[in-house]
């Protein structure tokens, strides 16, 4: 990868994150009602209102305004979240642990068992795991996460009884180290495997269709006829840069898990920053709703730049799009 | 045109193979011909089954579904195949209204989102140099807001209702259209035939909408099916978490209130889903057949 390539990719996320930055502003100012209420919340007083009436700069014109939004937005102050009564951003970045514990962990099984599922499908082309894999795939791709979720949470949970059904650690329980890991470990396990769910679908199916691409390309027959086996040719092979395509998706699946986590989230009683911002648009909490949707859109951006510089390391040929 | 340019060289006037061979493609598409994998055959009928139901609601389910017809909480009958929800409101009647809705949702969102995408693709992929380059700088904006959260923060900021949720996804969801739309231009914009064209003295916007915009139909389709899945999707999702318009039924809100009956009333989240499903997987079959064929793989 060369160093131009970094540079250009990295010079491209200030202009995208002061997009998302234009796009809140203006939606807050499109509302109906005061901005004030948008920015500061519904359940203040009269001086907090003006506090922030004068940190924003709402009595100046619209330019200025938008210049003391992004510069409040830069130093992180949000104002004060008044269902908990703290900084807002306080609130969320206490959140943002347990979230990113559900979302990661859903990102490394999905893609693990994405790459595994889609290699046995590709290895068995119209036969039975072939079918079974591409069916289920195809399901569950059409399956809204939330039907899922229930449907987990009532075999696996409330009939079988495996699995708790709620939070993420056990109450009164004061079990400490690896116990307490194991106990969050049992709690995190169906909102992660839901969640996982339906990226599990989208990469086995690329995984395949890559896998059975690369497999009638001259390089292998090649391979093959120097007597390389069966199993060398696919994993050595056909499987890295079929894998290509699986890496150019990740940054847009960091996206679509975080917007799968609010659901979650909310009915697994995960405590992350997708049941906050539900609580939050529910109690009309605005500074935490566009203190959240801010985190998300920067994440998402972030997403997408290491992706394409994954993808530039892996792919020498992609220079400049 | 110039006036030394034969009458019957007129593009108005060329006959038929000719047309044909300057590379106008056929009107519509051969449904028959790429119609016959099974995969497309199980997503048209799903895909009918959801719009009969959605056109034929009020014969299907007569009545009104927020109104109590039954005990609450009735296991599915003869009299309720979906059973009663907790109010006694027969959920037959809430799931095909609410597939209307979902349907609704997503025609809408089409008719904002395909002339949006198309436009803008057509006139980036048309014109070379900094127009181009503008144009797609703008889109990748348009591109990297993450839809579920946007259409979030607009409830938050709007309160609930279809109108502006409708807004929100057919905004966010042209940007990836048209830079399809522009990728299939691109890749014809040095064939023949818009050679032949430009010398036929074919202005610019007629070469464009016509003999370029239809080839990029089928590609702008595969995308506009899969992406009207994901709308139902999260359409649905917001309703879940009750953040629907509180006047129409939604497959999603019907599945958000099955979560506090959960274990003593199965069918409030089963039909509700099984519904959604049939719609989405319908649109994605249809979408990957018609890839598929786009692509030569049949």
């Amino acid at each position: 990868m060369s160093p131009r390539y970094l540079a250009w990719r990295l010079l491209q996320v200030p202009p995208a994150v002061l997009g998302v930055l234009i796009v809140t502003f203006v939606l807050i100012h499109l509302a109906p009602g005061d901005p004030i209420l948008a920015l500061a919340g519904e359940h203040g007083d009269a001086a907090y209102y003006a506090e922030m009436r004068a940190k924003f700069g709402l009595d100046r014109s619209v330019p200025e305004q938008l210049g003391a939004f992004i510069a409040n937005l830069l130093r992180l102050d949000l104002g004060v979240s008044y269902v908990h009564g703290r900084p807002a951003i306080d609130v969320i970045l206490e959140r943002v642990p347990s979230t990113l514990l559900l979302t990661g962990s859903a990102l490394v099984v999905s893609t693990i068992l994405g790459i595994g599922l889609g290699l046995i499908a590709a290895t068995h082309v119209r036969r039975i795991p072939d079918l079974a894999i591409s069916l289920t795939a195809l399901g569950l791709h059409g399956t809204p996460s939330f039907w899922l979720a229930q449907l987990a949470l009532l075999t696996l949970g409330l009939w079988a009884g495996w699995f708790p059904v709620s939070g993420m650690t056990s109450p009164r329980s004061n079990a400490t180290d690896i116990a307490a890991a194991l106990d969050v470990a049992r709690h995190l396990f169906l909102p992660m495997m839901v969640l996982a769910a339906s990226e599990i679908a989208a990469i086995s199916r690329l995984t395949r269709v890559g896998l059975l691409d690369e497999l009638t390309q001259d390089y292998i027959r090649t391979a093959r006829a120097k007597g390389l086996t069966n199993r060398q040719v696919l994993i050595r092979h056909a499987l890295p840069r079929a894998l290509l395509p699986v890496v150019t998706v990740i940054g847009g699946r960091v996206g679509h898990i975080l917007a799968g986590a609010v659901l979650i989230e909310a009915i697994f009683g995960w405590p992350g920053i997708g049941r906050l911002l539900l609580s939050s648009v529910q109690t009309r909490d605005t500074p935490i709703v566009i203190g959240i949707i801010l985190l998300i859109g920067c994440g998402v951006i972030i997403a997408n730049v290491v992706t394409d510089l994954i993808y530039a390391r892996l792919d020498p040929r992609i220079r400049f799009a | 045109m110039l006036d030394s340019t034969p009458a019957s060289a007129s593009p108005d006037r060329i006959s038929a193979p000719v047309r044909r061979a300057t590379g106008r493609p056929v009107r519509g598409l051969p449904l028959a011909a790429w119609g016959r994998t099974p995969a497309a055959i199980i997503g048209f009928i799903l895909t009918s089954v959801i719009i009969v139901v959605a056109v034929l609601a009020d014969l299907i389910a007569p009545g009104d579904p927020f109104a109590t017809v039954g005990p609450a909480l009735a296991a599915p009958s003869g009299a309720f195949p979906f059973g009663t929800d907790d109010l006694g409101r027969n959920l037959l009647t809430g799931v095909v209204h609410g597939v209307r809705t979902s349907v609704l949702v997503a025609l809408a969102v089409g008719v904002v989102a395909l002339p949006l995408g198309l436009l803008v693709g057509a006139v980036s992929g048309a014109s070379r140099g900094r127009i181009d380059d503008l144009l797609m700088r703008f889109t990748e904006v348009w591109q990297i807001l993450p839809r579920f959260f946007l259409a979030l923060m607009v409830i938050a900021l709007f309160g609930p209702g279809l109108d502006r949720l409708v807004v929100v996804l057919g905004l966010t969801s042209w940007a990836l259209l048209s830079r399809i739309v522009r990728a299939e231009i691109l890749s014809i914009r040095e064939r023949e035939f818009v050679e032949a064209a430009h010398a036929l003295g074919v202005p610019q916007w007629r070469i464009v909408g016509r003999h370029m915009l239809p080839h990029a139909l089928p590609a702008a389709l595969v995308y506009v099916t899969l992406v009207l899945g994901q709308v139902c999707l999260i359409e649905a999702s917001l309703g879940f978490l009750g953040l629907s318009d509180p006047n129409v039924v939604s497959l999603g809100s019907l599945a958000g209130q099955a979560q506090r009956f959960l274990r003593v009333a199965w069918w409030m989240w089963f039909f509700p889903g099984i519904a959604l499903i049939t719609l989405v997987v319908g649109l994605n079959l249809i979408g990957d057949a018609l890839d598929d064929r786009i692509r030569g793989r049949h």
